[in-house]
């Protein structure tokens, strides 16, 4: 049972880490605003989802699981509100997206 | 332990990078930017260095409050035409003078000698006097109360300094720009959805610092971005200057701590000295004054002076 656990945990946050890369890769790489917040939220969201998924089994407790959920939401939250404002201060601002 | 490593090597070079492209980003938005990210990886090093209360201070203080602070001077400088920028003599002169101070600061840290002098066994010694559990706590309210003090007392005379700024048909008016109310769209749902996290956040870093890692300065800034995400959404406006009740918030905290002080010449040994049986109960007081005291003044940094006529 432990070792599923490890197992998942594993794989849960191996696959964060590649949303991580693939997010910044695509921060460096994509040509306009809008592309490279689309990349930059897919390395909030499914990154650090996957991360927090990953990292449950080991929490310890259920409050401590809870507050890793409650960072993610946070940082979800966060990363919207601000995305929706950098893409509308770039449409106001540059050329068309 | 490699993996430690690792870890603590990312940041022996990440740091100095984006200190680098905050210094060298010839455009004031990018350099802010950049600042930001800076406080932000320097918390991550006093972590790893063991000291979570100033990796605290340095995100909340360091990286959040200077940052917005600088962002409000950047758009105040750009808003009228730009001043040409200063001269070479004068760009070599600021040149010599920050390579002189960091010399200094380099000299100054290689020229500790080893092992470096400490107080910490006999504050550590101490601390069961002050029915802490935070030894830093006990350190900034009860060892050198002087200092935190002085620290608070800084806020209201910025807060003071920057009201000064004020044009005279101004005075006593709300201060800042106005914001307009935005009714819909991503910041106004922030503005809605994240206060009541923070502010419960927010009294929680200050009530815990007294046992664990937080205090006034980190609760009162969380306290702080709470209030300002409502005034930028313009769901709430700051009170006009020449309101006696904010002027009492702004030196709450700073006064409660002068009078506990003051009276511990007359209950215990002297000046901020607290009477034995007392000192956790007087300290939580005080620490609830300042953190309120401190999130009031630094709203009231980041709004900026009144710069519309007031109504009479």
């Amino acid at each position: 049972m432990s070792v599923m656990l490890d197992l998942f945990s594993v794989l849960a946050v191996l696959g964060g880490c590649f949303f991580f890369v693939a997010g910044t890769l695509g921060l460096l790489r994509f040509p306009d605003t809008l592309s490279r917040l689309h990349a930059l939220t897919k390395a909030d969201n499914l990154g650090l989802g996957l991360i927090v998924l990953g990292l449950l089994p080991r929490a310890g407790s259920v409050l401590g699981g809870l507050k890793l959920v409650l960072a993610w939401a946070l940082v979800l939250l966060a990363g919207a509100a601000v995305s929706q404002v950098i893409a509308r201060l770039a449409g106001r601002e540059g050329p068309a997206p | 332990m490699s993996g430690a490593w690792l870890l603590d090597g990312v940041l022996l070079l990440a740091v100095p990078a984006i200190a680098l492209a905050s210094l060298l980003s010839r455009r004031v938005l990018p350099a802010l930017a950049a600042f930001v990210a800076y406080g932000l990886l320097l918390a991550l090093v006093w972590m790893r260095l063991g000291a979570p209360d100033v990796a605290l201070t340095e995100a909340a203080v360091g990286g959040g409050v200077t940052g917005v602070l600088l962002i409000g001077a950047a758009a105040r400088l750009l808003m009228p035409a730009a001043a040409a920028p200063p001269g070479w003599p004068l760009r070599l002169l600021t040149a010599l003078l920050c390579l002189g101070v960091t010399a200094g600061l380099a000299v100054a840290v290689l020229a500790l000698p080893e092992p470096a002098p400490t107080l910490a066994p006999q504050a550590a010694e101490q601390l069961a006097a002050t029915q802490l559990g935070n030894p830093v706590a006990g350190v900034l309210l009860a060892f050198r109360a002087i200092d935190t003090l002085l620290e608070a007392v800084v806020l209201v005379i910025a807060v003071i300094g920057i009201w000064g700024m004020a044009p005279d048909g101004a005075w006593g008016g709300r201060p800042g720009p106005v914001q307009p109310r935005l009714a819909d769209g991503s910041v106004a749902l922030l503005a809605m959805l994240l206060p009541p996290v923070g502010i419960v956040f927010g009294i929680y870093l200050a009530w815990v610092g007294a046992d664990a890692p937080g205090g006034a300065f980190q609760g009162g800034s969380i306290l702080a971005a709470m209030w300002i995400l409502a005034w930028l959404a313009g769901l709430v406006r700051p009170p006009r200057i020449d309101s006696l009740a904010l002027r009492l918030l702004v030196v709450a905290g700073p006064a409660l701590f002068m009078l506990v002080g003051l009276a511990g010449f007359v209950v215990a040994d002297g000046f901020m000295a607290y009477p034995a049986a007392w000192t956790k109960p007087v300290i939580l007081l005080v620490e609830a004054a300042l953190t309120l005291s401190i999130a009031v003044a630094l709203c009231l940094l980041v709004a900026g002076w009144p710069m519309r006529r007031a109504r009479a």
